[in-house]
Order: structure tokens, then sequence, then C-alpha cells
């Protein structure tokens, strides 16, 4: 009965209107009282010189995150023999190289411990950096077509190279707990403070590719220096070495890089190398908090017009 | 209070590229830091407006459509509604959540089967994937694709690509959709799905803008439009009168070897006029048409209905005429004209004789279909009527009651 006198007065009014096809839209129901709930409301405004962080934003964007994390790991072994195998081929294959020519041809001093697992200790950390860094820098070009077709907070974008990182980290972390295990190195209470290293070392690893990679954006140039950066860095860090080869003034100089600290803190924690860590660990955190509020500030302050220059 | 999206004053300033200077072939040491510093700051090149000065509102639970010419501005305008890319001044506000389609397939990932990349871009475009589960079964069966859903999506066609992807996109909930000629897509069947989904989703309750070249869409689905033009807008009200405006901004721009060659036609329409200006879908038309014909040829004449947007409903022609005195008239009628209630166009073109049936010269008018009609359904495309013979035995009927 109701649908009979709507359709009545639908009818009425399609008479009455000239263009009645687009009156059709109202003759719609109106949305139900239900849906009027108090809107949030989205200001759009021009570029600000400074924003901060929204962070309810970046929470709500979790699972977006956790997608794109998930598909830069499952995209990047796809069609590959040895696949995810790569994670712990390629720090072995660093490792042997190194033994060979630092341990067994240069007799490089490795703090009392086999060189192997010196190396070891150092480079599974260092790697966590390297990837985040040399995977985040071009992450806003290679997601150029997000970026210019839909709206998600971009600090997802880099974060998500970092997650992917995070979790090459955790399967070669195995590795390393086996090479342990064979050098039969007893753990020690020093372990308890690994988490603040690594804490320290995702500060710093994530500032960096928030520079990178909002500066990439506006200069492809940094892209092409990426490689030769890394390996720059990967010899200013104790990776290869110990940091007692570094003597008087040039190890303050030295505690400028935060994963100096990182991977000396590493190393003493896992090993319970003699010489303490926290001189150059106290400079390096120090540098890694500043390496990523920069890096944050920079990077909302690029996001802007991310869209317009990419 | 009730507007869903109000724009104020949105200006957008782009750079165009830098001109490469003659000499600056060879690389020297400043060259590079001038175009480092450039790089950087994102200067240099002149500057243009993509968007000049636009206003508008768009009420809460309204299809609203935006037209206009290539680089009119209108993907600038959605994609600072998008709060993909900022404007250079003035504001705008959106009331509810947003969705944005700018393009088929956002987020989607060739390697990736069909299966992840509904949770991918679903998840990319503003879903939960709680929603997404909840909703999975529904998006597949929308898309026809069930048997295709573990297959990576490099290995489907464009169609079927397509058809995944718009599915995803109808199944997203915002108070507000904005949308960018998405709706072309796939075959007519899934258009005509898609496009039924978007009627659909706005009786909800959902906002949409709409911006598309598809003026049959604008008319038929749209309860106001703009149309922008040079990053202005230029005409602001209902469908219609934004479409003619549209009309004649594509009119205006013909460009003078087009003009010339008009003049050098065969022929020229003198007059067309309607006995009515307005009909209605069971009435007849009665229409007028004069042309000179430049040498003494036979020509057809030819009496044609279309949308706003030259879709064609249906042409008629006349046998054969020779000129007398390089003049041809007629007077055609249509017993009955069997259009739904819209807005249409009627043209008259005087042809060639020949089997493909060359136009020669063309006219067009206005024509209006109103008045009610039994049994009117709004997605019907024409009006007809039958002779209906049934046998009104009391036996057959009461059975047919039953079942």
């Amino acid at each position: 009965m109701l649908a009979a006198t709507e359709h009545l007065q639908f009818m009425t009014e399609m008479s009455n209107k000239p263009s009645t096809l687009n009156s059709l839209a109202t003759n719609l129901p109106r949305p139900p009282a239900s849906l009027d709930h108090r809107l949030v409301k989205v200001s759009i405004e021009p570029p600000k010189p400074w924003l901060s962080v929204n962070f309810r934003e970046l929470w709500e964007a979790r699972e977006v995150l956790y997608y794109l994390t998930w598909r830069d790991i499952k995209v990047r072994y796809k069609q590959s023999a040895l696949g995810a195998a790569w994670i712990l081929i390629q720090p072995l294959l660093t490792l042997v190289i190194f033994s060979i020519f630092f341990g067994r041809v240069a007799r490089m001093p490795s703090d009392g411990a086999p060189y192997p697992i010196f190396m070891f200790t150092a480079l599974i950390p260092w790697t966590l950096f390297a990837t985040s860094v040399s995977r985040g820098a071009d992450c806003l070009v290679t997601n150029r077509q997000l970026l210019q077709k839909v709206y998600l907070p971009r600090l997802a974008v880099p974060l998500a190279r970092i997650f992917g990182a995070l979790f090459d980290f955790s399967i070669s972390l195995s590795l390393l707990v086996v090479m342990l295990a064979w050098y039969r190195v007893k753990p020690s209470v020093h372990l308890a403070y690994l988490p603040l290293f690594l804490a320290i070392e995702l500060a710093a690893a994530a500032g960096a590719t928030f520079w990178l990679s909002a500066m990439d954006v506006r200069m492809r140039d940094i892209e092409r220096a990426i490689p030769f950066f890394v390996q720059v860095w990967f010899y200013a860090t104790p990776v290869a070495y110990p940091s007692s080869l570094v003597h008087g003034r040039w190890h303050k100089v030295f505690g400028l890089n935060p994963m100096a600290g990182v991977v000396e803190g590493c190393r003493w924690a896992m090993l319970g190398t003699k010489s303490s860590p926290w001189s150059l660990v106290a400079m390096s955190s120090v540098v890694a908090i500043a390496l990523l509020l920069s890096g944050v500030l920079f990077f909302r302050k690029m996001e802007q017009t991310f869209a317009d220059i990419v | 209070m009730n507007s869903s999206i109000v724009v104020d004053r949105l200006t957008k300033y782009y750079r165009r590229g830098e001109r490469p200077r003659k000499n600056g072939a060879s690389p020297s040491l400043s060259g590079y830091v001038r175009r480092a510093s450039h790089l950087i700051r994102a200067t240099g090149g002149s500057q243009f407006r993509a968007l000049d000065d636009v206003s508008f509102e768009v009420e809460r639970g309204d299809v609203f459509g935006v037209v206009g010419r290539n680089g009119a501005g209108k993907s600038t305008l959605l994609k600072i509604l998008a709060r993909i890319t900022l404007p250079s001044s003035g504001r705008a506000e959106i009331y509810g959540r947003v969705s944005s389609l700018l393009e088929v397939g956002t987020g989607f990932h060739p390697e990736l089967t069909g299966r992840e990349n509904v949770y991918l871009s679903g998840s990319i475009l503003g879903m939960r994937k709680a929603d997404i589960t909840r909703r999975f079964d529904e998006i597949v069966a929308f898309s026809e694709l069930e048997k295709s859903l573990d297959t990576p999506v490099k290995h489907y066609s464009s169609g079927m690509y397509v058809r995944l992807a718009f599915s995803v996109a109808a199944h997203l909930e915002p108070d507000v959709l904005l949308a960018d000629e998405v709706l072309a897509v796939g075959d007519v069947n899934f258009e005509t799905k898609s496009i039924n989904k978007m009627r659909a989703l706005n009786e909800q309750g959902m906002t949409i803008l709409l911006v598309t070249h598809n003026m049959y869409l604008i008319q038929t689905v749209c309860k106001r439009a703009i149309c922008m033009d040079a990053g202005r807008v230029v005409a602001d009200g209902p469908p219609l009168s934004v479409i003619s405006k549209y009309r004649a901004l594509n009119l205006n721009s013909r460009n003078p070897a087009e003009e010339a060659a008009l003049r050098k036609k065969p022929a020229r329409m003198v007059s067309l006029f309607s006995e009515q200006k307005e009909t209605s879908p069971d009435s007849h038309l009665t229409a007028f048409m004069r042309a000179e014909v430049r040498d003494q040829r036979m020509v057809r004449f030819m009496l044609r209905i279309t949308a706003p947007d030259a879709l064609h409903y249906f042409s008629v022609y006349s046998q054969p005429v020779r000129p007398i005195d390089g003049c041809v008239a007629c007077e055609v009628t249509i017993p009955r004209i069997m259009l739904m209630p819209g807005s249409y166009y009627l043209w008259g073109a005087v042809c060639a004789v020949g089997e493909d049936r060359t136009i020669l010269a063309e006219d067009y008018i206005p024509l209006l279909v109103s008045g009610s009609v039994e049994h009117l359904h709004k997605l019907n495309f024409l009006w007809n009527e039958a002779a209906w013979n049934i046998p009104t035995d009391e036996p057959i009927a009461s059975e047919t009651e039953v079942r």
C-alpha cells in the first residue's frame, strides 16, 4: 500500500518536472536517520611550513601498513628459485668473504673472539640497517602509483620497507643463534640490553630512510648514490674490525655514526667482549634520536608536495 | 549544515617543466649546482593555474557530476578533494569518511593472486580487514571471477582485472565517494551492472562526486553538475543546462581548418523545426526540414533522435529526392515517439544516396519528452506498449494466482 502511494507521488512529480529523469535522485528515499551520526570532518588546506605527526591517523592505518609490508615480502622472492633462502644466503656469503680476506689474510684483531662470530654478531644488525636504508630510499618513487591515486598516511610507505627489513632480520637472527651455539658462546646477562640497541638502530634506520626517501622524490640522484653511500657507511661502522682500532680524537667522531654504538653494543651483549660500549652507545643514541626527529619533520614537510613532484 | 562537500575558492598552481637551455649540453659545476637547487626547492620553470578560484557545494546524498574538456582541471579538483595533493590556496571541507577511486585497480600488484589483491587493494582503499573478510564472497560474486581467484592477476585479461578491481571498489562503504571516469570499464553488461551498483549505493545515502565524459550518465544519475573549463567553473546547476554549456564549449572550439571545410560542404541545412517542442512517450512527432544542395545531386532526408551525449536511439531515412532549384524540403512524422521522459536531441540531415549514407549537412534541436506513463520504470531505456491477449477464463486465472 505504501509502495503504491509512493509510486503515485513519484508519477505526479514526474509529470510536473520538465526533465523527469533528473528528478529520480530527488525522489529516492533520504538516508536513514541512523546514518546521520556526527560525521568526521576532513579539512583540505594549502601546505603548511611544518606538520606534526598524526599518530591517530597512523594507528588507524596499521592494517594498510601490514598489507604493504606483507606485499613487499611476498613479492620480493616471487619467481626466484631460491626464494626466501636469499635472506640467509646473503649474510652467509658476506661472512665467508670477510672471514677469508679480513680474518685469514689481513689477520684483523677481533677482541679475542673467533673472527667469524666476531664479524657475524655485528653483520646481522648492520644488515637490518643497510636493508632498511637501501630498500627504503626509493620507496616513494616506486610506489608513485599509490601516492598519486589514493590518500594514505605517507609515512606508512617507508615504514613498510623498514618492517620488511625487520622480517628479514628476524629470520637471519635464527642463523646467528645457530652460529653462537656452534662457537659455544655462553649467553651473558648483557643479552638483556640487546632490545635497547635494536631500538636505537631502528630509530637511526627510520630517520635515515625518511630523509633519503623524501629527498629521492625531488632528486633521483639519491637512488643512484645509495649503494655507494651504504658501502661507505659500512666501512665507517666497526663491523669487520673492532672499534678499538680507532683511537683518541677519532673515537669521538666515530661515535657520531649511530651504527657504531649499535654494532658495538650488540657485539658486547652477545659475546660479552671486555671493552664497555657505553660511551659510544650514548653518543649514538643521541644522534639516532636526532636523526629520527629531523627525518620525520622533514618527511612531513615534504610529503605535502609528493604527489605533484614524484 | 546538510552539505557533504564545501569547496571554497580552491586554486592550484603547477610548475611547467623547465626548458633546456640551448648551450646546456656541456656540463658545468655551476650548472649542476643550479639544477640541484631547483630540484630541491622545486622552483624553476613557469607556473600555470590548473584550478582557478573554484567554489561549489555538494549536498549530502546527491550524485554530483563534474564535466569539462580534457585539461579543464577536473582531475586536479578530484585529487585535491581526495587529499592526494594540496591546493595552493583556498580550502575545502568534506563531511564523513571519504573514499576515492581515481583509477581502477589502485594498489593491485600483478604478482599477487586475485584473492590477495582483494585484501591488499581493499585495505589501501580504506576497508578494514574484518570488513573485507565479511564481504569477500559478495565482492567475488560481483566480479564473476570465482574460478580465477587463486591465479596471479598478471595472468588475467584486462577485462577480468578491471572487473575484480571495480568489485573491490564497489564494496567500499564511505560516506562520500570521489570517482573519476571509473565506470567506463568492462563490457556493456558489466558497465550497466556498475552503474546500477552506483545508483544503489547512492540510494543507501552515499554522496557521490563523479567526473565523467559520459553525458548520458550525467543526465540520468546526477542531481546537479558543474562544467569546468580552463580551471574555472563555467556552469553550475541542473545537469541539462550544464550539458548544453559543455556542448557549446566543444562546438566553439572548432579550429579554422574545420570551419573552412564546413563552408565547402556540398549542402547546408536551412531550417529544422518540430511542430511540438515537447512531446510525450506515446504521442507523435512532426518535424520540418529545408536544405540547400550545392550541386543538383539526389539526397535522402534523415531524422535521428539522440541522447544529449549523441548516443543514437534511432534514425529514419527518406526515399532519394531530387532538389528543385537547389533546394529540398520535407515534413516527417513519427507516429509514436516511444522514448522515456527526458531530454533528447532531434537531428535533421541530408545524406548522400549511396550505401554509406554520408551526412552532407546536419542540424539539431532539443527535444523534450515529458508526461506520465503507466508503469514507468526508472531504469528503462525506451517506452513501448503492447497488445495483450490474455484468456480470462476463471480456472486458468486462479491457477496462475495459486502459483
